[in-house]
């Protein structure tokens, strides 16, 4: 198991690399100079120039490049060019935020999505089965912003339940800061739950036509166990990985959500971010949001140990 | 003339038997012939019948109709009644309770392979069958369940229990099945098709421990098989099927010795012989017909040698010996051949 371990990080560092090559290669790429917004309405060339020296813009690109790693390699990430904040402080600021709607919306996800699945599986064929997939594609195909909209609306405006948007921390009101995730952590996990729903279906199809299901009916099991223990458990894998993957992308921010609730999540300040030019931060989050990525695809290659015992043993 | 058949009430009303199936008919949705047609199996008790005939005979239909097995919104039971010691069941309207599987009556798969969850350890997964029947605690189904791996004549029972099914071989896992299916002491036990997917010297292994099971037990025993050598191994009596239903039924010599049914008597003409080698095998000429396709009548006559015009009505199950039917209207055939000859 170590040394699948091993070789999986061994594999995840090119990836590591070649990802931040391209982040800093596209921020190259990307029209506008930064410099123009620092430097505001002056535009003296001597301060241009005072600020490509100070953030070391006249040097060769690689050297920029590998001034930037190695930083980042030390937990430095550089400092906004409009805020003059360190990028690491501005995303530890943004971190607690995304990370809650992330898994609140998770769980969202997993509790319709994974039930509705084994239900229409198990269904395969019947009304229920038929039903459950077009709420499964209607979940896909509404958007996510109308979806919000709408929540908004009725939710807070029409009946007042729930407050409309903003952010409260857990650590202030615990209960308020839930209840203010609830309708976008909804929006988002419904989405997910569409996707979930049908890889968890199809997963269990799979599964319940195989001859050791029919032994656990033979065994005179109910229905119940023959289902949820010897089918679900046997089907987890290829969920274990999209749920993964999801909350992967769930932490690289949704920003369209983010802006309807006016969350101040990752989706929020990328967004700012490629609007100012603000080279550092944008570099900064993509180059951490990728290493999330990766590391919750880690996590998904270890679960695969906890599941199949003939992984085990290699 | 022939003896008529037991009828359906005397057989299910005869003390001696263990288990007795009569007239099970069934389709599946969609098919307009019946797959198992008016098929009566009767086991004493410690007796071993087996069901022989080829692939989709539906024989292997037979058995999961027994065990209730069959997924009930494509398989259609038009009639059958089932009796296992005082338990008798209308198969139309009941399927055999959960309460009974694994436990009263218990089945062995073909494929042992598959057949056991790859994600649970083995001890587990017998030890669950014993606490789903038995109750009690987890320890001691654990204990019975080491025991059985014992009795199933594994080494090191203490040890493999914490194994999972892919670290032991093909003939372990099936010694597995057998210990989940017997861990209850099943008064019946079916096995279907228990040795087809093993090594012959593991086959002859499998075998002698289902015969001696069933001698320490005395359980009845309905092996399905195609495999003759198995039913001249293990059986007491055999079922002949063809077209999903029995044509020839009666104690394994009286079958070997005396076939009576064409299918029957081609059959062992196929089948290899030490005393006679050199010889060319018969063949049963032809393919079973698709369930749709099967004639009305005796569903062999498109490939008999004897089927005249009078074929085409069916043949009921006749006796032409005590315990030996045979369902055909030239049964017994020497009386015929010696007329027509």
């Amino acid at each position: 198991m170590l040394r699948f371990l091993m070789r999986r990080v061994l594999i995840a560092l090119p990836t590591i690399i070649l990802i931040s090559i391209f982040v800093f290669a596209l921020q190259k790429l990307l029209p506008g100079d930064p410099l123009l917004v620092l430097a505001g309405e002056e535009r003296d060339p001597e301060v241009l120039e005072f600020l490509r020296e100070k953030y070391r813009l006249n040097d060769p690109i690689p050297v920029q490049y590998l001034a930037w790693i190695g930083n980042a390699l030390q937990g430095d990430l550089g400092t906004s060019l409009r805020t003059n904040q360190p990028v690491t402080e501005l995303m530890a600021q943004k971190l607690p935020v995304t990370i809650q709607l992330a898994t609140m919306s998770m769980i969202f996800a997993l509790v319709i999505g994974i039930p509705t699945g084994i239900l229409s599986a198990v269904k395969k064929g019947t009304v229920t089965d038929y039903v459950a997939n077009v709420v499964a594609l209607s979940g896909l195909s509404i958007p996510n912003f109308w979806l919000g909209i709408m929540l908004i609306l009725l939710v807070s405006v029409k009946w007042q339940l729930l407050p409309a948007s903003g952010y409260v921390p857990l650590s202030e009101d615990f209960w308020q800061s839930i209840r203010t995730m609830l309708m976008p952590s909804f929006v988002l996990g419904t989405a997910l739950a569409a996707t979930l729903m049908r890889h968890t279906r199809s997963a269990m199809l799979g599964v319940l036509s195989a001859d050791y299901v029919r032994t656990a009916r033979a065994k005179g099991l109910s229905e119940r166990v023959v289902i949820l223990k010897h089918s679900f458990r046997n089907a987890l894998t290829p969920i274990v990985t999209l749920t993964a993957l999801l909350f992967g992308e769930l932490i690289a921010g949704a920003v369209l959500t983010e802006q309807i609730f006016t969350i101040p999540g990752f989706g929020k300040l990328v967004v700012d971010a490629v609007f100012n030019r603000d080279y550092a931060v944008v570099q900064g989050i993509v180059l951490v949001t990728a290493v999330g990525f990766i590391f919750m695809n880690l996590l998904a290659d270890m679960m695969y140990f906890v599941l199949n015992p003939r992984l085990r043993e290699q | 003339m022939a003896i008529a058949a037991p009828t359906a009430g005397q057989e299910l009303a005869s003390e001696d038997a263990l288990f007795v199936m009569s007239d099970l008919t069934l389709r599946f949705k969609g098919q307009k012939n019946d797959v198992v047609q008016g098929v009566n199996l009767r086991v004493r008790r410690g007796e071993v019948l087996c069901v022989v005939g080829e692939s989709g005979c539906g024989k292997s239909v037979t058995s999961m109709a027994i065990m209730g097995l069959l997924p009930p919104n494509s398989a259609q039971i038009s009639s059958g009644k089932m009796r296992i010691s005082s338990d008798e069941w209308d198969l139309v309207t009941d399927r055999l309770p959960a309460e009974l599987r694994g436990n009263k009556i218990a089945m062995i798969f073909q494929e042992p392979m598959t057949s056991l969850n790859p994600a649970f350890r083995i001890g587990n997964q017998i030890a669950e069958v014993v606490q789903r029947h038995q109750g009690g605690t987890r320890a001691a189904s654990l204990d019975r369940a080491e025991e059985m791996l014992q009795r199933v004549g594994i080494a090191n029972p203490g040890q493999r229990l914490r194994e999972y099914p892919h670290q032991l071989s093909g003939g372990m896992r099936q010694r597995v099945m057998i210990a989940m299916a017997l861990a209850n002491e099943p008064q019946i036990l079916i096995a279907d098709e228990p040795t087809t997917a093993l090594d012959v010297t593991i086959q002859a292994q499998i075998l002698d421990l289902i015969a001696d099971l069933r001698d320490e037990t005395g359980m009845g025993t309905i092996m399905i098989t195609h495999d003759l050598g198995v039913v001249a191994e293990i059986a007491d009596t055999v079922a002949v099927m063809y077209g999903g239903q029995v044509v020839e039924q009666g104690p394994v010599e009286e079958v070997f010795r005396n076939p009576q049914h064409p299918y029957t008597i081609g059959l062992m003409s196929a089948m290899p012989r030490l005393d006679k080698p050199g010889e060319r095998l018969a063949i049963v000429p032809g393919t079973v017909p698709t369930i749709s396709n099967m004639p009305d009548g005796c569903r062999f006559r498109t490939r008999c040698a004897f089927a005249t015009s009078y074929c085409s009505k069916r043949p009921s199950l006749s006796d032409i010996a005590p315990d030996h039917s045979v369902a055909c209207h030239y049964a017994p055939l020497e009386a015929h051949v010696r007329v027509s000859a």
